[in-house]
């Protein structure tokens, strides 16, 4: 029995010895990145390696915000901030509102052909987006959408397979003498809805926000083919923008912008860890 | 089984409306017009022309279409079971009981928040090959880095680092479905005299198969479609088209030489690549996987 304890302590040494050098290997890119965007520029291309600025410049954040501004007139990284947060607003309202619409009828009425129109949201979960890209394209051309945001938000107020699926399973789990007491009380469905299912879902909505939250700021490729005016940019196409007029030289000013990219999602994540944490958890259990 | 009201049916139809539309618009229609563009010569501004299997034609004999195809498996020949195996790993680690687990459980799953064109800018900055830093690093070792960015052989490994670094989605997942392992099977097996080895190979990895399924058929449509990051990090596929993926191929068949039909017919193969490979995964997995009886 003793030896046995001492296998036990011996294993919880080792793991923890694993999980200290593996968080520092984790977070050490981090670490650089804020390291390098503190440095005077000649200090990033020292050889050997500097470790720490000989002292802290903060301005090159600032610098970061205003770099640009004298070719442009403009300050392109605040233009695409604001750019990405209008476009994100849009496409979160309009998933949130669209999806919990869909998902209360998947989970909670009743309507012929309803589980095979279901079985068939969820395959499309695997159809790549290059399948759909070029007549999506096309589409968006025909109605002179290119060059708006309109391609990138109105399909989010049509709804999505995985926002479906994620708010379906969430509501089926509200008992249903709940509504079925205010139906005999003839209420109509869009009162139920409102005053009963969506008040009772606000995790699982949380959850669905957050998600198409990061998949707008993130969004690369769609900017990408939909954007063609520089002062219509999201952060996601600005940076990479930054980064090819650069030609990588000023790589402190161009780590501050990425950490003031990265910045916001981390944040997010901090005050809502639990729902991210519950809502990764159902997207691969319950599939 | 009551029947369905008339009322509750029109209800049903009005509140999946929107996304009845959606789908339509959105989904069905562009599936079906790109099969219909993939046989055609079509460069958007003007209408599309019949033209049969040409497309597919050249493409069997298009050597970039070849070298995309190839370098987008062997990376997911690498990625899939590098990232698959790390994420299991944490995943364990993460599910003992040592102190300040919140802390590192936050730590490995941070760098799966961030932007892909963030992490593609990072990480050119940490393999850059003359100011990189990882390399400095591998030196204090003893070990010799790689020129990560400028070597063939190397530039497809660097990516795979990358993705193994943002590996935390995955490590939540399958830390779910480690919690859902019932203790008594583990006890079960202690009773029995089993070895940590035995009890992960014989008991975890079983009770928790539908979730490896599950990431590998996630995995799989992934790293096909892998476009933002090769795209940002190694510009037309550098060095020597040994990044060329075949989004990035396809993204440039349709936006930079504008033929769309030649990238709807590259559209077109990848989907069935996923839905092959997807089928032959689940078939695979009929012996492996098991489930809990729910």
């Amino acid at each position: 029995m003793k030896s046995q304890q001492n296998t036990v302590t011996v294993q919880k040494v080792l793991v923890q010895v694993a999980l200290v050098v593996l968080s520092i290997a984790f977070l050490f890119p981090f670490a650089w990145m804020i390291l390098t965007a503190l440095k005077p520029l000649d200090e990033t291309m020292k050889i050997p390696i500097k470790w720490i600025p000989s002292k802290f410049m903060w301005s090159n954040f600032i610098d970061a915000i205003k770099y640009g501004h004298e070719s442009v007139g403009y300050y392109p990284f605040l233009v695409y901030a604001r750019n990405s947060i209008v476009l994100c607003a849009l496409i979160v309202s309009g998933t949130v509102a669209s999806n919990s619409i869909v998902a209360y009828s998947f989970s909670r009425l009743r309507w012929p052909g309803r589980d095979l129109a279901f079985g068939i949201t969820l395959a499309t979960m695997m159809v790549p987006f290059p399948v759909l890209m070029v007549p999506t394209f096309a589409l968006f051309r025909h109605l002179d959408w290119i060059g708006t945001y309109r391609p990138l938000w109105v399909p989010a107020w049509f709804g999505s397979a995985f926002s479906i699926f994620l708010l379906r399973q969430f509501f089926r789990t509200i008992p249903f003498e709940l509504t079925e007491a205010a139906k005999i009380d003839g209420a109509s469905e869009w009162r139920i809805f409102r005053t009963i299912v969506l008040p009772l879902s606000k995790a699982a909505l949380a959850v669905v926000a957050l998600f198409s939250f990061m998949g707008a700021w993130n969004d690369f490729l769609g900017p990408l083919i939909y954007l063609l005016d520089q002062k219509t940019f999201t952060l996601s196409l600005g940076l990479q923008f930054y980064q090819s007029q650069n030609g990588g030289t000023s790589w402190n000013l161009l780590m501050a912008a990425s950490a003031m990219v990265i910045a916001p999602v981390i944040i997010l994540f901090f005050f809502t860890q639990r729902l991210f944490i519950q809502g990764i958890a159902i997207t691969g259990l319950k599939g | 089984m009551k029947k369905i009201s008339r009322r509750e049916a029109w209800a049903g139809y009005i509140f999946a409306s929107p996304w009845l539309i959606g789908f339509l618009v959105f989904m069905a229609y562009p599936l079906i017009a790109s099969i219909y563009f993939s046989f055609c010569d079509y460069s958007v501004l003007k209408a599309p022309v019949w033209v049969g299997l040409d497309n597919y034609k050249s493409l069997m004999k298009d050597d970039l279409f070849w070298t995309a195809l190839k370098n987008t498996l062997f990376y997911a020949i690498l990625a899939l079971p590098a990232g698959m195996a790390t994420a299991i790993i944490l995943a364990m680690l993460l599910n003992t009981k040592v102190k300040g687990m919140a802390a590192y459980r936050t730590f490995f799953f941070i760098p799966s928040l961030v932007p892909q064109v963030s992490l593609a800018i990072l990480w050119m900055w940490v393999l850059n090959g003359e100011h990189g830093v990882l390399n400095p690093i591998l030196a204090k070792l003893h070990i010799t880095g790689p020129n990560w960015m400028g070597d063939p052989n190397w530039s497809k490994p660097a990516l795979v680092v990358m993705g193994v670094w943002g590996v935390g989605n995955a490590v939540l997942i399958y830390l779910a479905g480690l919690q859902d392992v019932p203790t008594q099977l583990i006890e079960a097996a202690d009773l029995d005299g089993a070895n940590s080895w035995q009890k992960t190979r014989h008991v975890t990895i079983p009770m928790i198969s539908p979730v490896i399924l599950f990431n590998l058929i996630m995995g799989i449509i992934g790293t096909l479609q892998v476009f933002t990051v090769p795209y940002i990090m190694f510009p037309n596929g550098a060095p020597a088209h040994s990044t060329y993926f075949y989004a990035v191929y396809l993204y440039d068949n349709a936006f930079r030489y504008h033929k769309m039909g030649y990238a709807s017919a590259m559209g077109w193969i990848m989907f069935l690549m996923i839905l092959v490979l997807t089928l032959f995964s689940l078939r695979m997995s009929e012996k492996h996987v098991h489930y809990q009886g729910t």
